[in-house]
């Protein structure tokens, strides 16, 4: 009994070494164990994968800071790869809150030291901040022109050629909303809703439980969730023959699966360590009474 | 091993370190990385607001040609929210705060009703095209049981008698399952924050991964 007494009193400075350090070895020495893909991340995948040039234009928005993007980025990476390499048009907007524009535009300069034969213009589009969150989004379903009127660098919208006819949601074939926080919610209803433009989205793995309610009712086409769907999706773009990158949510799997496994077995020893506690600690309650 | 010769990499390093020193106890260092971050994400914000919105949306359109003359409206509008700061003039915020409750509700409730309500509902009904697999007819059946029992249990009007009881019991039990799921996955999306970081100075400051 002492010894689980000593286990419930552990300092938790201890669990956080253990945690360190169960991430960093794997990362080190990983393992590469297998990732498989499923069935939201396969139909996510396969929706922007039957997508053809004249199916009108993918819109990726980056909703998400610095603080998720662990999870986040390597799926925004990930979409915008599978686009510009089957010559989808893409368009990147950069969030529908201030902070995330910088998230927009790491991924745009990642994207434009990948792929050097791309233009910028031509076969993507980014698109800059505008305030005003679900009357963006409203708005978006009027016309685009008026509510951006220019891209990120200040380029007019009409002097974009790949945004030559894409007027509102008619011409979006796919909204894909990455983000950290509740805006998925706010394309599904004014986006989806009301205009009938198809959302999938990635998000991060807090959010993700509550995401299966909408997938479930079809209101999603599909969602990568947390660092294991941005892994997912990464799988399918590597077994399709498309760029990976560095892969970096696939690398950062096995530290996962270490780290969760420690901490499936500190909640089974303290449960089970709380239990002798308590019935140890009845037996001695029991013996003084009797005394 | 190359360690980066980059400095941001390296002022993005040792901040890093400095907020995960709190984990051994709150220190000067964690506090000091803490308050620049809170001022960087503030004047970021602002600065990102101001070239984005303020100057070419309001500034430009109202003090150049064409003159927008009809945006001083909703200008005026925004700029009663101000009156907060006043004692005497604090009655002003009622104006603007009234066209966003109207507008916003306006807005909101069709649109939620029918996204979060209608369609969820809608989706839990049994019709017979989710019958068409053992396994989808076992999956509309355990939906529709979860979604019953735990609508029965945060039902309050009657005595939990009965078959209300045992209902709200097994409702119980999908909840517990659901917080289980949720810990699950919050779990995971903290991990995948450290392993964000630890790739960030292994890979990126120290060079050995």
């Amino acid at each position: 009994m002492k010894f689980w007494q000593r286990f419930l009193n552990l300092d938790r400075k201890w669990i956080f070494l253990g945690i360190g350090l169960v991430v960093i070895i794997p990362l080190l020495f990983p393992l590469r164990l297998p990732v498989k893909p499923s069935k939201p991340v396969i139909d996510l995948f396969n929706r922007i994968d039957t997508l053809g040039v004249d199916n009108g234009v993918v819109w990726v928005v980056t909703d998400f800071d610095p603080g998720t993007m662990p999870e986040l980025m390597p799926m925004t990476m990930s979409v915008l790869r599978h686009c510009l390499t089957k010559g989808t048009p893409v368009v990147l907007h950069g969030g529908l809150w201030p902070a995330y524009i910088g998230m927009a535009k790491m991924a745009m300069d990642n994207i434009a030291v990948e792929f050097p034969d791309k233009k910028i213009g031509e076969d993507y589009v980014f698109l800059g901040y505008i305030p005003g969150v679900t009357a963006v989004i409203l708005a978006i379903g009027i016309d685009i022109e008026t509510t951006f009127g220019t891209d990120y660098y200040g380029v007019p919208y009409d002097s974009l050629p790949m945004m030559e006819g894409v007027k509102n949601y008619e011409d979006i074939s796919i909204i894909v909303d990455i983000s950290g926080t509740r805006s998925p919610e706010y394309w599904l209803m004014y986006g989806q809703q009301r205009y009938g433009v198809d959302v999938g989205i990635g998000c991060t793995a807090v959010s993700a439980p509550s995401y299966y309610t909408f997938l479930q009712s079809g209101q999603f086409v599909g969602m990568m969730g947390g660092l294991k769907g941005a892994a997912e999706y990464e799988e399918l773009m590597e077994r399709y023959g498309y760029p990976t990158g560095r892969r970096p949510a696939t690398v950062g799997m096995d530290a996962q699966s270490f780290g969760h496994l420690l901490i499936v077995v500190l909640v089974i020893l303290g449960n089970i360590g709380y239990f002798i506690v308590r019935r140890g600690e009845r037996k001695v309650g029991i013996e003084r009474r009797k005394e | 091993m190359s360690i980066s010769t980059s400095i941001w990499v390296w002022i993005a390093a040792l901040l890093t370190l400095m907020i995960y020193s709190f984990l051994y106890k709150e220190n000067p260092f964690y506090r000091l990385a803490e308050h620049i971050f809170m001022g960087l994400s503030i004047g970021y914000s602002v600065v990102i607001l101001w070239y984005n919105y303020i100057l070419p949306r309001i500034y430009e359109p109202l003090f150049f040609p064409p003159h927008q003359w009809s945006l001083i409206f909703p200008i005026l509008i925004g700029m009663m929210t101000f009156g907060i700061f006043s004692e005497k003039y604090n009655w002003l915020i009622k104006y603007p705060l009234a066209v966003y409750v109207a507008g916003y509700a306006g807005v909101q409730i069709p649109l939620q009703l029918q996204t979060m309500i209608l369609r969820q509902a809608e989706a839990s009904f049994l019709t017979p095209d989710k019958f068409t697999s053992l396994f989808s007819s076992f999956n509309a059946l355990l939906i529709f049981a979860g979604l019953v029992t735990t609508l029965i249990y945060f039902y309050f009007s009657a005595k939990r008698e009965h078959g209300l009881g045992g209902a709200s019991q097994v409702g119980i039990i999908f909840i517990m399952i659901a917080f289980g799921a949720a810990f699950g996955y919050t779990v995971m999306a903290r991990i995948s924050l450290l392993i964000g970081r630890m790739q960030f100075l292994l890979q990126d400051w120290l060079g050995i991964m």
